[in-house]
């Protein structure tokens, strides 16, 4: 190989050789880039000896010129690559992992979703102090939970330069699924910008990777289509409020790239099945900033587990991943035949794209791409109360198809997000208190739309994944009752780029959140910006209230639509200091993050 | 003197966004020698809004600036704000109307109070008179999206002025904007040397088209129609000038 470059494991090299002949790859030094984990033939648990990687896993983090989308790039490389290699553990092993920083600045990994000491949770300042340049710092923990999950740098925006990869747990007992064949799909979003620069944008210029911004012409194709009063009505709303109905993403594909195991659309990754095989398809985001929906034209997909844990199987076409999210789905093709896995940003801005071939060199059809949708009342309510009394007074059937999906989900329960004292659900919630005069556990709140995908989505064009459909197998352990309620807002300041929880940003708090030691906790969240925050726990999981009583699913980071209200059971069981934040970057670093501590 | 008051102001400004930074502390009990898990850094941004030669149809061609640039926080911020021109062919070097150095704090989402100190007079040179003021002014975008600044001058000698200055951005296309702005100057005492008299001095009104090259590169086109009232357009009839005038413009918004 051209660089040297460190190996950790024989294995790793045979994977990166195989996949790459099977490529027919032309030079040594292109194998290289490839992660040894996104070779065309996945992992295969028939061939076992191919899945063990742990216990002990050593890491290099550099910074190096690798070529991405075929052009000259600079992101983080993890053993020669970036993203990073697959870490692959198995539950019950005591893991090892020596991360050594060859950058200049400090760097970190945070083993998103993993429950274990908070000394090895990998936050700079609140697990430990990070690791120095040229040092190594040794993570040890025992492996107590199977599943998809990846890590990533908590440190600074190193994240956003490719310091992020896979991260798969084999089950020490059978998982409730069979299948022949896997392959991980990462998704990432990745910018030629410095990541810096991409935040100063942010915080300098409201809108600045904004090119999807309506124009007179839009305004002109609505009123054709729902005449100007209606149209008037509605634009001089959103234009009241200062605000952009089509601010869906901060950043876009004006600067991204999106990528699938590291590659473009047109580099067209493969993986590869033979027909008739039951593939699972581990598919984790790993974005800085980027929602995606995906599907795979031709297939059904049966979502079988939930960052990282098994969920009862739900067949859908399509699933919308929030960042930091994983969903693992089976998927069955019987045809010779290649089928596009398509993730389209939930923007509409750009897509990532891979192939599922029996055969290298095929490719399949890529969908027509919708367009970027306007967000509705849910996210102008969200925004403050500056609009409603104009709202409450507002034809609804004016407001059909403004935004098709938005409003046709519109019902009671997202509108008493908009006014906490409204009417929708009371009896029900009355029926459904528990002692403590709580919502009983698992219960939705009021306020929720977990029957809803979200933004952008028309429920009527194919099944799509919603949080009411996660359901887990068993009750997870803890059965009692929440013995506290904990609110947090979600807050924002778009036109200044600040984030923040309950209106302050992290530098104007003091101390940390409590809670008490083994407490049974609901977290309940309140959206109260119009943009979707995806919103992580370090060290519990989080039981999604999703209305599925006993059997609500857990994450590690629940999607929170503009204007919604979600909550989520905890049992406080992890001692110590755990980060609590918004998962999308530069929201995280605008100041919406928090330290929980747990005593 | 005049340049005393500016350093002292820039020094105390400069010691209000820095404490702010240092505000910026771990809310929660950590080791001290442990870096914050979320670092807030100061930024800063320049901004030509305007840097156009005006064509006139009765006046002088003159090269003119609107310049604002900020440094600071999210709420604590310091900017130099600047218009003038260079009106061409006089043989007079350029003149500031306006030079201010502010404290701006935000004071609700789409608002900052500023206050400073401003100059008006020749750059580098005393071709033109001069003047030192104090400004209290609110920077902000008003509901449907008019970005606004508004701002009350006292100068040295007690007199009291105001303006406001409002654009819009309407988007024709992604990268192309028609952009109406409107400036307004009152004054409530004459102050002759300027050539302002008291009450409504005067109203510009003009229309830019632009196309966004990249965010930070708008080369545009434009024209405005200006017009002085009352005892300033007197002073204007007394020196032969015109009280009314329109112009074609063109020019680039730089964003750095």
């Amino acid at each position: 190989m051209a660089r040297s470059r460190v190996i950790t494991h024989p294995l790793s090299r045979r994977q990166i050789l195989k996949g790459g002949s099977a490529l027919g790859l032309g030079s040594a030094a292109a194998l290289g880039l490839r992660p040894s984990w996104a070779n065309p033939w996945g992992q295969s648990n028939v061939y076992s000896k191919g899945v063990e990687e742990g216990p002990e896993v050593a890491l290099a983090i550099r910074r190096e010129s690798i070529p991405i989308a075929g052009q000259q790039a600079r992101p983080i490389s993890i053993n020669g690559t970036s993203p990073g290699p697959l870490i692959r553990l198995k539950e019950g092993q005591d893991a090892v992992l020596r991360v050594t920083n060859l950058l200049d600045e400090p760097t970190s990994i945070h083993w998103h979703g993993l429950i274990l000491p908070p000394e090895m949770d990998g936050v700079p300042g609140v697990s430990f102090p990070g690791i120095a340049p040229g040092e190594t710092f040794t993570y040890r923990f025992p492996v107590r939970q199977n599943g998809t999950y990846w890590y990533h740098s908590h440190s600074g925006l190193q994240e956003q330069l490719g310091h992020a990869g896979p991260l798969i747990i084999d089950a020490a007992d059978r998982e409730p699924f069979r299948y022949d064949r896997e392959h991980v799909l990462l998704l990432t979003d990745w910018t030629f910008e410095e990541p810096t620069s991409v935040f100063r944008n942010l915080k300098t210029a409201e809108g600045y990777y904004n090119f999807q911004e309506r124009t007179i012409a839009d305004f002109f194709a609505d009123v054709r289509e729902k005449g100007f009063d209606a149209t008037a009505e509605m634009r001089g709303m959103w234009a009241k409020m200062r605000m952009s109905s089509r601010d869906i993403a901060d950043v876009t594909g004006s600067t991204y790239t999106y990528l699938l195991n590291g590659h473009s659309p047109e580099e067209n990754w493969t993986a590869l099945f033979k027909a008739g095989e039951r593939v699972r398809l581990r598919v984790i985001n790993g974005s800085a900033m980027s929602y995606f929906d995906m599907r795979i034209p031709g297939l059904k997909m049966t979502v079988v587990a939930a960052d990282g844990q098994p969920v009862q199987p739900v067949p859908v076409d399509e699933f919308r991943i929030g960042v930091a999210e994983t969903y693992d789905v089976l998927v069955a093709p019987e045809d010779d035949t290649a089928y596009t896995i398509f993730a389209e940003a939930m923007d509409r801005s750009g897509y990532a794209r891979a192939t599922l071939a029996p055969r290298e060199g095929m490719a399949g059809e890529i969908p027509e791409r919708r367009q970027i949708a306007d967000r509705g009342m849910e996210a102008m309510a969200a925004h403050g109360m500056e609009g409603m009394a104009d709202m409450a007074g507002m034809d609804h059937s004016n407001m059909q198809g403004m935004d098709d999906a938005g409003m046709a989900g519109m019902d009671h329960s997202s509108m008493s997000g908009m006014d906490h004292s409204g009417m929708a659900g009371m009896s029900d919630e009355r029926s459904n208190m528990n002692a403590n005069g709580m919502l009983a556990a698992g219960t939705a709140q009021p306020g929720s739309r977990y029957d809803q995908a979200g933004i952008g989505i028309d429920p009527s064009e194919r099944r799509m994944l919603v949080y009411r459909d996660l359901k887990a197998f068993t009750p997870w352990p803890d059965r009692r009752e929440p013995e506290r309620e904990l609110e947090l807002h979600l807050t924002g300041n778009m036109e200044r780029y600040i984030w923040s929880f309950d209106g302050k940003k992290f530098s104007e708090v003091t101390g940390p959140i409590h809670i008490n030691k083994d407490e049974r906790l609901r977290l309940i969240l309140i959206n109260d910006t119009m943009m979707e925050h995806p919103i992580h726990l370090h060290g519990m999981w989080m039981e999604l209230e999703n209305g599925q009583g006993e059997l609500i699913p857990r994450k590690h980071t629940l999607n929170v639509k503009p204007g919604e209200r979600v909550s989520a059971l905890i049992t406080a069981d992890a001692e110590g200091s755990w980060a609590f934040h918004c998962h999308l970057l530069y929201h995280m670093d605008a100041g919406m993050f928090r330290v929980v501590k747990v005593s | 003197m005049t340049t005393r008051i500016p350093m002292t102001a820039a020094v105390a400004l400069l010691a209000l966004t820095t404490l702010s930074a240092a505000q910026a502390e771990d809310g929660y009990d950590a080791p001290a020698s442990w870096p914050s898990p979320v670092v807030e850094h100061n930024m800063g941004m320049a901004l030509f809004d305007r840097l156009e030669y005006a064509v006139p149809d009765k006046g002088e061609e003159a090269l003119v600036w609107d310049f604002q640039a900020w440094y600071g926080g999210d709420v604590n911020r310091i900017y130099l704000k600047s218009e003038g021109e260079n009106v061409q062919g006089d043989g007079e070097d350029a003149e500031f109307e306006s030079l201010e150095l502010l404290y701006s704090r935000l004071v609700a989402d789409f608002w900052e109070l500023q206050g400073g100190i401003g100059y008006q007079g020749g750059v580098f040179s005393d071709d033109h008179t001069e003047r030192t003021y104090g400004v209290i002014g609110l920077q902000g975008v008003m509901p449907y999206g008019i970005e606004t600044d508004v701002a009350m001058q006292v100068s040295d000698e007690g007199d009291v002025s105001a303006s406001f200055e409002g654009e819009y951005d309407l988007r024709l296309t992604q990268r192309l904007y028609l952009q109406p702005r409107t400036e307004i100057a009152v004054a409530a005492s004459d102050v002759e040397e300027f050539g302002v008299g008291e009450g409504l001095n005067s109203v510009r009104v003009g229309m830019r088209l632009g196309y966004e090259v990249t965010r930070r590169f708008a080369p545009y086109l434009g024209a405005y129609w200006e017009k002085q009232y009352g005892d300033t357009a007197d002073l204007s009839r007394a020196d032969g000038d015109a009280t009314e005038d329109t112009g074609v413009v063109a020019g680039v918004r730089l964003m750095f």
